[in-house]
């Protein structure tokens, strides 16, 4: 395993235009520079899947970068809209977006059965509500024990997961604390997978009661980035830019203001961060 | 008497519902200022479990969004988000989940996916989040609203969370064994469900509010109970720990979260 190659290499090898692609993290941790460098590289037709689709999602929907959403919960967290992600449902712009929209549980179920390997989850969901009349991937079963009318959807398995972590190791293997999300689930679930970290440790240092390791195996790339999950946090480096998410409510209400911000912000930039490729990886 | 807002009485008014007992499953905004108003006044010892897997966190400012570090940071225990929906929720250890939306009507169901079609939506709404879960797998549910006739109104654009049904007496029939809503807190009115029809009703007006303007602000033939109260006011301690945790807020990240 070699630090030699970039985060632009990483994102070219592993994300291919129509990919099933999950960016997860649940307030913490979101891989905005895993994603800037995907919108810069211009890779289309992807499938977005995450459960709390925010900024970095609005960018890669504003940019056109998205065919369709699978989502549970689309706003900017304690600020109010996506208005690029609006824009794309109600008026097509910059083009149409699908939408397959689920609940939380839903999708935090579906991530733990794509990694368990399983082909849909079983929970106690939807009851008296209107999603199965709009997504015809929520359907029910009975129970075969307690006949028990249960709630049923289609396992999340995407082509790729990208996440931010705090550490890896000089053998790739990462660690994640603080709040923790779906991420072990999402790269479990996922055929390849890229772990963004802030740094680069010889070893990891004993484990939080919460945290999250990721052995080496498990992914295909290792990136060394710091920052690479603001605006938002990484706990234990950088605390989150309420600023900035509060400011994107302006940024993105107009599509010109939008578009220059990223030019400014994306396009004109270069990926920074070098990886590692984990040859004990998953190919695919 | 001190002067208060309209969105402070909301706020008190929904932090008294919460006691020491209560293991509360807190949203983000108006419900999160209401759950720590509560710890920080009468209730000490509430249990405070926020969906991003934080369980027993004590922050000592509002989060501006659900996954904030303070969340993680004060609590007991953080667990992964799968495990707090299928354990936490699913396996039925919250009393009392909080929940809002764009519309509610009568029977406490509640919209927070689209205004319009769902095809051809005239507002995009965030969509659901925990909600359809919350709603039916926590003791009961406490919900916050600004009263208004385009949010309270005779039916739903889209049904995201179960109240009480379309008759009131849907959550029986699909199964469901917890309470489901049990109390509403208006910046007019408190409202709960009648024992029998589950219809919400008003039972108190906040000081200074008539019955003609909550009738006015209703999209429906709104009912009152029959010994209708007025709301005790704020008192000064309630006004002061809330007015100080808003400080200590907005001083931490520049807005303040109780909108």
């Amino acid at each position: 395993m070699a630090l030699t190659s970039t985060l632009a290499d990483a994102i070219a090898r592993t994300v291919r235009p129509g990919d099933r692609i999950a960016l997860e993290g649940f307030t913490h941790l979101i891989p905005f520079a895993a994603g800037h460098e995907i919108i810069r590289q211009g890779i289309r037709d992807l499938t977005l899947i995450r459960m709390t689709p925010d900024l970095l999602y609005d960018q890669l929907i504003g940019t056109g970068c998205a065919r369709k959403l699978i989502f549970s919960w689309g706003g900017n967290p304690g600020v109010g809209s996506l208005h690029r992600l609006r824009d794309a449902i109600e008026r097509g712009w910059p083009r149409p977006l699908e939408i397959e929209e689920h609940s939380h549980a839903a999708m935090a179920n579906a991530y733990a059965a794509g990694a368990a390997g399983l082909p849909s989850a079983v929970f106690r969901g939807y009851v008296g509500t209107d999603h199965a009349s709009v997504n015809p991937n929520i359907k029910f079963v009975n129970c075969p024990f307690t006949g028990e009318r249960l709630a049923c959807v289609p396992s999340l398995r995407p082509d790729v997961t990208i996440i931010h972590a705090q550490k890896a190791d000089k053998l790739g293997n990462v660690l994640i604390e603080g709040i923790v999300g779906v991420q072990k689930e999402a790269v479990l679930a996922a055929t390849r997978a890229i772990a963004t970290v802030e740094e680069i440790v010889d070893r990891l240092p004993t484990a939080g009661t919460n945290a999250v390791i990721l052995p080496s195996w498990t992914l295909t790339d290792v990136v060394l980035v710091p920052g690479g999950a603001l605006p938002s946090y990484a706990h234990g480096y950088y605390p989150r830019d309420n600023a900035f998410y509060l400011s994107w409510d302006a940024i993105s209400r107009d599509r010109d203001s939008f578009q220059a911000w990223i030019d400014t912000h994306v396009m004109e930039r270069t990926a920074v961060g070098s990886a590692m490729s984990s040859g004990a990886g998953r190919t695919a | 008497m001190t002067s208060y807002t309209s969105a402070e009485m909301m706020t008190v008014g929904a932090a008294r519902a919460l006691t020491n007992d209560d293991v509360c499953f807190v949203g983000i905004g108006l419900p999160s200022a209401a759950c720590n108003l509560a710890r920080l006044t009468h209730a000490p010892r509430l249990t405070l479990v926020y969906e991003s897997g934080t369980i027993e966190t004590k922050p000592t400012v509002l989060p501006l969004s659900i996954g904030d570090g303070e969340l993680a940071e004060t609590a007991l225990t953080t667990v992964s988000v799968p495990e707090m929906f299928q354990y936490w929720l699913q396996g039925g250890r919250i009393s009392v989940g909080f929940l809002g939306g764009a519309q509610i009507d009568r029977f406490g169901n509640l919209n927070s996916t689209v205004i319009g079609s769902y095809a051809r939506p005239k507002v995009r709404l965030p969509g659901s989040g925990g909600a359809p879960e919350i709603a039916t797998s926590c003791g009961r549910i406490y919900i916050v609203m600004r009263h208004n006739p385009r949010g309270f109104v005779e039916t739903l654009d889209f049904v995201t969370s179960l109240g009480h049904g379309p008759t009131g007496r849907e959550r029986r029939a699909l199964g469901v064994t917890t309470e489901g809503p049990a109390l509403l807190v208006t910046d007019l009115c408190v409202m709960r469900p009648h024992p029998e029809s589950k219809e919400f009703e008003v039972t108190s007006l906040h000081p200074g509010v008539t019955r003609d303007q909550v009738t006015t602000q209703t999209g429906w033939a709104v009912r009152f109970t029959d010994d209708v109260r007025e709301t005790a006011p704020p008192t000064s301690h309630e006004l002061q720990v809330l007015r100080d945790l808003n400080e200590r807020t907005t001083r931490a990240h520049g807005a303040a979260t109780n909108e």
